[in-house]
């Protein structure tokens, strides 16, 4: 079995309701790939579902052939930044830390090695200068950039992150599209939620366009297709044009 | 002084003594968990509810340790199954559940007609602790500590953000209703110290007052601890000398900790960010 995520007819659903249908693809890995879709597409719910956070219907998931729970140590996940509690009485250092914690499993406790680590990583997103800071007093793109650190001191292979380019600073996003990009140059697989169609084909080497179901599936030329994301999105997209798309 | 010596003479002082201070701590530990978890009212709520249990427990003639981590845990999981399977809010379904079990629980005791009353169930009386509940007391201690010295690093994670550590694998269900036994636990020891009405104040105020001192968890925890241990000491002496409600007394104590903490707090006090304020306005 190659290195590869293969997803076959995941299907979610909420109260009855159809979230994902039969979505189906196949992805090599060391790649770069953009989650994209208009909202209330199930992008969020998609990577979710991927990372077996959530209740599937039916379908499979393997990356490299085995199941998601047995690859969960090579697996790091940056869920929306909405969700965290921003009083929450933890420093960023520690927050980095909390990375190094798969890997240690139970028991043990970090050392001064998997410290220093972290505080590598967090170099790394330019953010060892607030290392004694409480997460609540950086700004959204300096949050974003340590929770990338955190993912990075997880030392993974497959990085998920869900709408990382969301309410932060260019400072912040150029950061982190750089250091994605070299993830996927050092052969890890990243897939990241995306919803700004503006800069796609900076950003992605692949793209997953999915509106409830798998519109497309294909390299970033191939998806941005003005018939095709017309479609999907269900709207004229000479608008995107407009802003510098090439749809 | 006089405490001093009645409490080297009195073994019934010396009881009352060991289980305030452990009843502060454990309430501290567990109370740093359940205000950053959301969970405030979940203690109140487990508290109440497990009065049935002290009941059946009497009627049964077994401790009523027994009982109420029965009702403890029967409360946790009905509230968790109401807020799941329906579109009624978490707070809601906690009302609906412990005052269920509360109003049982009065019935029950009425009907049980034990020598211990409502009214020291209700209230606590920390003078008239035996040793079997001190021991109790000890044993509930140690396991509590235990747990969250073993599983410090998964409890950050789960309370910090549950998403996260649903992705490390970790099995966040689980540690929920693993904090919710723990809870129940706390609960039953500080029975006989404060009371079912008040053990809220013990797991709340303390953890309150370490919250607005620190943004480290560990220092939280220990801090909380160390304000609910302070608050049982100050207030068993004071209800002591003055022959005052322990429970309530002690409760008072943790309550004035708290405003000194919330009007001096370097950093969250309000006196000291009134001052900050100031002097950029000034500026």
């Amino acid at each position: 079995m190659g290195k590869s995520i293969d997803v076959r007819d995941l299907t979610v659903s909420y109260d009855g309701n159809e979230v994902l249908q039969d979505i189906s693809f196949s992805i090599k890995s060391g790649q770069l790939i953009g989650i994209i879709g208009p909202n209330g597409a199930g992008k969020s719910t998609l990577m979710k579902a991927m990372l077996d956070l959530i209740h599937r219907d039916h379908g499979d998931v393997r990356i490299d052939g085995k199941k998601i729970t047995k690859m969960r140590k090579q697996i790091a996940y940056v869920p929306q930044r909405s969700n965290i509690d921003w009083d929450f009485p933890i420093l960023v250092r520690d927050t980095v830390l909390l990375g190094t914690y798969p890997r240690l499993g139970l028991f043990r406790r970090p050392t001064k090695a998997d410290k220093k680590w972290a505080d590598e990583c967090l170099d790394q997103v330019n953010m060892l200068d607030y290392r004694d800071r409480q997460i609540g007093e950086l700004s959204g793109g300096q949050q974003q950039r340590v929770f990338l650190a955190r993912a990075l001191a997880q030392q993974a292979n497959y990085f998920f992150l869900d709408e990382p380019f969301v309410g932060i600073d260019v400072t912040s996003e150029n950061t982190i599209i750089t250091i994605l990009k070299a993830l996927r140059d050092e052969g890890k697989t990243v897939f990241v939620v995306h919803h700004d169609l503006t800069k796609v084909e900076q950003y992605f080497d692949q793209l997953l366009l999915i509106n409830k179901k798998l519109m497309k599936y294909g390299n970033v030329k191939e998806v941005m297709q003005k018939e095709l994301m017309s479609s999907a999105y269900n709207i004229d997209f000479n608008i995107i044009q407009s802003m510098g798309g090439e749809a | 002084m006089d405490f001093i010596n009645d409490l080297m003479n009195y073994e019934f002082l010396q009881r009352a003594f060991v289980t305030s201070v452990i009843v502060g701590i454990i309430c501290g530990i567990i109370g740093s968990f359940i205000i950053l978890r959301g969970m405030a009212l979940m203690g109140d709520a487990i508290s109440h509810a497990i009065l049935p249990g002290v009941a059946i427990s009497y009627m049964l003639g077994i401790n009523y340790f027994y009982g109420a981590v029965f009702f403890g845990i029967l409360t946790a999981v009905g509230i968790g199954v109401v807020s799941q399977h329906s579109r009624i809010k978490n707070d809601a379904s906690i009302g609906i559940v412990f005052t269920a079990f509360f109003a049982l629980g009065i019935i029950l005791i009425g009907k049980a007609q034990t020598a211990t009353d409502l009214t020291q169930i209700l209230f606590g009386n920390v003078l008239a602790v035996r040793s079997s509940d001190m021991i109790i007391t000890i044993i509930i201690g140690i396991i509590i500590i235990m747990c969250v010295v073993i599983f410090y690093k998964e409890l950050l994670v789960s309370t910090f953000d549950e998403t996260l550590a649903a992705s490390y694998g970790l099995p966040t269900k689980w540690i929920h209703y693993g904090i919710m036994l723990l809870l129940t636990l706390a609960t039953v020891a500080s029975l006989q110290t404060v009371g079912v009405v008040l053990v809220v104040a013990m797991l709340i105020t303390p953890a309150s007052t370490a919250y607005l001192l620190t943004n480290r968890f560990s220092v939280m925890i220990v801090l909380s601890s160390f304000f609910g241990a302070l608050s049982s000491v100050i207030g068993l002496y004071i209800s002591f000398q003055y022959n005052l409600s322990s429970g309530a007394v002690i409760v008072i104590a943790a309550t004035i900790i708290f405003i000194i903490v919330f009007i001096f707090s370097p950093k969250q006090g309000v006196l000291f960010k009134a001052l900050r304020t100031r002097k950029i306005r000034v500026h």
